[in-house]
């Protein structure tokens, strides 16, 4: 990753400039350690630390002590964190897939010679980009609502009475469908940049041996983007990951969705429901080490395919 | 041309012959899924501007897309709620988004130049930590960062949600790989010869190279923080400090029990929604993306 600078500076200027780079990153090492580096640590120790009640009866003392690892024990046991992230997991295979998917079916064909109203096309599926998840989530649940949903306006019209959008097993759907809508545009034009990148002479001589548009697009195109595909990629898990604001939103509007539906859903709940501190602190520890390990395999098992000469 | 363009990228891109030479004749099929990708983007935000203009009795009787009647009535209620609670609401979407914006593509620029175009010592142990910043999901952060936001005492205040919207690791590497293309070093070079210091170097030859990035990670970082939900969620309390989303989910739960606040919620997404979507489509030709799908490769 280093970029190779030539180190070719005089002694006495390399000392004059030797405090102009800190000083330059000053602001954001202080905000970078108030914000970042001291809530993890602040984090890592509540996690640690636990209630106990002292004392006689239901008037003890609720005492914080080093529980050590407990809390840790308490949260990969529990229940509901558990089934969260079972929840997330068909969430994520539901929604990461399609995003990505859908992002670059509509790049290709947004770089493709023989489409049409690309301007238009590109504009329209960049707009969702623009609608906070909370306000997307709300527009949907509007959609799925029996009462103001087109879609069972239809079905209904036809006598097939209305579309359960938001119970059963279509919920998954109905709130990946959320977070594709959301994600697509800004996926789809991260990876055409990276298109428009190709060198037209790659694409020319694949077509003058005789390739089709689909071929050049499946052999020739789609291989010179697998480093955005794995960029997008990298950022739709972090994203499944830290999903909170769309089934929140849907809450008022379905009683399938439990207060503890995902895993943060549940860290929110122990944290300023139940008062548990330092067992939201050891799952949300758990979480963002979850989500540095993913993503670091992900990067170590692409990473070949993605920065081959790198 | 082009939004989102990439005619002025720094590093020597490969210049792609468009428009082409010969235009191949326009297929079916392909256009037509790019249209229905299209339709399905466009539906969700055309329903609710719709939506927005029916009565309340109409929302729930006449057919979805047909527009109502009343609009005006609708903005006038929204306008009201709460004694102006609305209002108030975007006006602290646009303080968070805005401010915490510029102040974070400031120190995000600043940091990013001085890893990129200085050697010193601890520099790849910095990177490498801005980089793990980036993979930490910010939201995992929200919970101890309200806690030591109520040891300080500032849970609850505007500053709660600004001063945490400041610091953006992802914004710091893009700056990084845009200052590492964008500013040669024999130009940082020549300025150092004729006299300028470190610090008139980067204001007065550095900046002015670095606006194109700096104009990416703004935008970036103005529609992450409009967007964000849980962090103003978890650190505020008093409704009048609420940032839209956070106003919008309040109005939309209680509205669960009271179908009035149901329109009152429509509308108010409807009004919040235009103003984000306009500003993405004006400043779109200013954005630099590809520093985005080039970000990892630097």
């Amino acid at each position: 990753m280093a970029t190779a600078r030539p180190v070719a500076a005089a002694a006495p200027v390399r000392r004059r400039r030797s405090l102009a780079p800190y000083l330059f990153m000053s602001p954001g090492l202080v905000l970078f350690v108030a914000f970042l580096l001291v809530p993890m640590c602040y984090a890592l120790w509540l996690s640690l630390r636990g209630f106990r009640v002292s004392g006689p009866g239901p008037f003890g003392v609720r005492e914080e002590t080093f529980v050590g690892l407990d809390n840790y024990v308490a949260a990969v046991t529990s229940r509901d964190f558990l089934e969260g992230f079972g929840r997330l997991a068909v969430y994520g295979l539901i929604a990461v897939p399609l995003t990505l998917g859908l992002a670059l079916l509509f790049a290709l064909l947004l770089d493709a010679t023989t489409t049409r109203a690309k301007r238009f096309s590109r504009t329209a599926i960049f707009v969702p980009y623009a609608v906070p998840g909370v306000i997307a989530s709300l527009l949907w649940g509007f959609l799925y609502l029996p009462t103001t949903s087109p879609f069972s306006d239809v079905t209904q019209a036809l006598g097939l009475g209305t579309i359960p959008f938001l119970s059963g097993t279509s919920l998954y759907g109905s709130v990946a469908n959320i977070a594709i809508w959301g994600g697509v545009g800004f996926n789809m034009i991260i990876i055409y940049t990276s298109l428009r990148g190709i060198p037209v002479e790659i694409q020319e001589a694949a077509r003058i041996d005789g390739a089709s548009e689909l071929q050049v697009a499946l052999r020739v195109k789609v291989p010179l983007v697998v480093p955005a595909l794995v960029l997008t990629g990298l950022f739709a898990l972090i994203g499944t990951l830290q999903v909170y604001g769309e089934p929140t939103t849907l809450q008022p509007m379905t009683t399938s969705i439990s207060q503890t539906w995902v895993p943060l859903m549940t860290i929110y709940r122990d944290a300023f429901t139940r008062d548990d501190l330092p067992l939201a602190a050891a799952a949300s520890v758990l979480l963002a080490v979850g989500t540095l390990v993913v993503s670091v395999l992900l990067l170590r098992t692409t990473q070949r395919r993605a920065f081959g000469e790198g | 041309m082009a939004a989102l363009d990439t005619a002025t990228t720094p590093a020597p891109a490969p210049v792609r012959g468009r428009p082409h030479p010969r235009r191949p004749r326009a297929k079916v099929l392909p256009t037509a899924v790019l249209l229905l990708g299209a339709l399905y983007c466009l539906v969700p935000v055309a329903w609710v501007l719709v939506a927005s203009t029916k009565s309340r009795g109409e929302l729930f009787s006449t057919f979805t897309f047909a527009p109502g009647t009343g609009l005006l009535e609708n903005l006038r209620d929204l306008f009201a709620y709460g004694d102006g609670a609305f209002p108030l609401w975007a006006a602290n979407s646009l303080v968070f988004a805005g401010v915490g914006a510029v102040l974070s593509t400031l120190v995000s620029t600043a940091f990013g130049y001085a890893l990129a175009k200085y050697d010193f010592p601890g520099r790849n142990a910095i990177f490498y930590a801005v980089l793990g910043g980036v993979l930490l999901p910010g939201i995992t952060l929200a919970i101890p960062q309200y806690l030591l936001m109520t040891k300080i005492g500032l849970a609850g205040t505007y500053w709660s949600v600004l001063l945490p919207s400041i610091i953006s690791p992802f914004g710091i590497y893009l700056s990084r790989v845009y200052a590492g293309a964008a500013v040669p070093d024999e130009t940082m070079e020549a300025a150092r010869i004729d006299g300028a210091g470190e610090w008139r170097t980067f204001t007065a030859i550095g900046l002015p190279m670095l606006l194109p990035g700096m104009v990416t990670v703004f935008m970036l970082q103005f529609v992450g923080i409009w967007n964000n939900f849980l962090l103003p969620f978890v650190m505020l309390s008093d409704e009048r400090h609420y940032p839209l989303t956070v106003g919008l989910y309040t109005l939309l739960a209680k509205g669960s029990g009271e179908p009035a606040l149901y329109s009152l919620a429509i509308v108010g997404a409807a009004v919040s929604i235009v103003p984000l979507i306009a500003l993405l489509l004006l400043l779109q030709r200013f954005w630099r993306v590809d520093l985005v799908s080039g970000g990892l490769k630097g």
